[in-house]
């Protein structure tokens, strides 16, 4: 009886969540003039020039916001557990502070920094980067201060140092080294986020991928259907991949992902 | 002084992460505040004022019933699946793979969603095109997919997701040992639900509900992605004032719209705060 209602459950809960991706699927094979099946949107996604152009801005995107995130965050974060613990409440209030104030806030706010930031290295969906860095704080924060948690940092850095090391030495060479499942964690979360992106991008009038997938659903329903199930796929895979690298290297409760404001 | 001297040389290290943060982040939030009660240098509460107006509190409040909808379907559909989810095999690749699916639709959907549901429902949807055939009905006519009710059905989409993923924590909390000392006095499974478990859970369980309703009323995405005319809820509307100054009869509207919608956000999340606090007590 109680097996049965669970498998009842399971089942609902199923048709639910994967009908409709299966039938993104269906939708993006479509062949609507001839009838049958067709790969002409799935080959869109390569053939389409603003579209492709989208998908490579998209990644570049990502790239540099993680490599940005990293260099900010890790150093700091280091840092404040070694030498200013006194800060270390101001940052991590700081870093989950994107998940209160929501990236649309951000973006109508964010009109005068912009000018700023376009007048000083020109025009580019790229300066994105420097507010993607702060939209993936809350997610990176998490992860990273998950994986700080479980080494004991101050008997670490102190051998290091000891054996002469200066701090570049010791965070790149011996810190870094051992806590990479956060790193790697914080990397591949902070990915997902940027090419999921759409209110900051569209409302700054940027083409990224998201926005390109907007743009031509207006016009070829399947071509947009065919790259947003690539988008949500390759999404499921790299946290799929995460979950099998990192497992048994941190404890229940410091999984890296965490709750959020969707994007 | 040299104690001045060390605390600068502490703090120098954190200067770049400051800058970021105050440029990206703190300066936008105060643009925002400081923009909606100044025009043009002047104090004036005009713009808040014009958020009392017809346009403003409809939205207001059409934002308000679709977050607290989907926050009370997503609450109680996701604590189900969550205990499904708890209550399988813990290392099994069905669990991880259920988790990640769960993690991609909960925060990194977005416009995916909304195609997802087009493709879905929409007018040649798949399902649509299947009932079609079977029965003769229309299940896409009138377009409630691009109206409030169809924003219901794409938000809960992500909405049970986001829940799975806060409430298992919690769950995975409860001890054995708990259900034990029930047992062995004299407790059946049901009695140990209500008196041990669900008080247990109940700070979790509203924490969790509140978190899904902030998420979904400042969700943009999904929304603006399936909505291309008109603006039933206050995000969208928030895009008409950015995107047309004038549209609303009042320049830099957006401001105050904006300002709402941190207000109504940070209170929601201030509670949040107070109750997981309570639950981690039990529950860590």
């Amino acid at each position: 009886m109680r097996g049965a209602v669970r498998a009842g459950l399971w089942v609902m809960f199923g048709l639910f969540f994967l009908f409709p991706l299966y039938a993104m699927a269906d939708f993006s094979t479509r062949n609507l003039i001839a009838g049958g099946r067709t790969g002409q949107a799935w080959s869109n996604l390569v053939t389409d020039d603003a579209l492709y152009q989208s998908i490579v801005v998209s990644l570049l995107l990502a790239v540099f916001t993680v490599v940005a995130m990293l260099v900010l965050l890790v150093p700091t974060m280091i840092w404040v557990r070694l030498r200013a613990p006194w800060a270390k409440g101001l940052i991590e209030f700081l870093c989950l502070l994107p998940l209160t104030i929501p990236a649309l806030v951000i973006v109508v706010g964010l009109r005068n920094v912009y000018l700023w930031v376009t007048y000083l290295l020109g025009e580019s969906a790229l300066t994105l980067t420097f507010v993607y860095v702060v939209v993936v704080l809350p997610f990176a924060y998490r992860a990273i201060d998950a994986a700080l948690s479980s080494i004991d940092l101050q008997t670490l850095s102190e051998a290091a140092r000891s054996l002469g090391a200066g701090w570049t030495t010791t965070i790149a060479r011996v810190v870094v080294p051992n806590i990479w499942s956060g790193i790697l964690s914080a990397a591949f979360i902070s990915i997902a986020v940027v090419l999921g992106e759409y209110t900051i991008a569209s409302l700054s009038g940027y083409e990224t991928l998201q926005v390109q997938i907007v743009l031509i659903g207006k016009s070829d329903g399947p071509t947009s259907v065919a790259a947003s199930l690539a988008t949500l796929l390759f999404g499921f895979v790299l946290l799929l991949i995460l979950s099998l690298v990192t497992r048994g290297q941190r404890s229940r409760r410091s999984r890296g992902i965490e709750p959020g404001v969707t994007p | 002084m040299a104690g001045v001297g060390r605390r600068v040389r502490e703090t120098l290290p954190l200067l770049p992460f400051f800058t970021v943060v105050l440029i990206f982040l703190i300066v936008p939030t105060v643009t925002v505040i400081v923009s909606s009660v100044y025009a043009d240098g002047v104090f004036s509460l005009d713009r808040i004022a014009a958020l009392f107006t017809g346009t403003a509190l409809t939205a207001l409040a059409n934002s308000v019933l679709l977050s607290g909808a989907t926050a009370v379907l997503g609450a109680l559909l996701g604590a189900v699946m969550a205990w499904l989810i708890v209550s399988s095999p813990p290392a099994s690749m069905v669990r991880r793979a259920v988790l990640s699916l769960c993690s991609v639709l909960a925060q990194f959907g977005g416009v995916a969603l909304a195609f997802a549901f087009l493709a879905t429902v929409g007018l040649n949807g798949v399902l649509t095109l299947w009932v079609q055939q079977a029965f003769g009905w229309n299940i896409a006519g009138s377009g409630w997919l691009y109206s409030l009710s169809g924003l219901i059905l794409v938000y809960t989409y992500f909405q049970i997701p986001l829940m799975v993923i806060v409430f298992i924590p919690a769950l995975e909390g409860l001890r054995d040992q708990w259900r034990e000392a029930a047992v062995s006095l004299g407790a059946s499974t049901w009695a140990y639900w209500r008196e041990v478990a669900i008080p247990l859970l109940t700070p979790a369980f509203l924490g969790s509900a509140l978190l899904l309703f902030a998420n979904a009323f400042a969700a943009y995405a999904t929304a603006a992605a399936l909505v291309s005319q008109g603006s039933p809820i206050l995000p969208l509307l928030i895009r008409a004032s950015l995107v047309s100054e004038v549209v609303l009869g009042q320049a830099g509207f957006a401001y105050a719209l904006a300002l709402e919608m941190i207000v109504v956000v940070a209170v929601v999340m201030l509670a949040y705060n107070l109750l997981v606090r309570r639950s981690a007590r039990w529950l860590s």
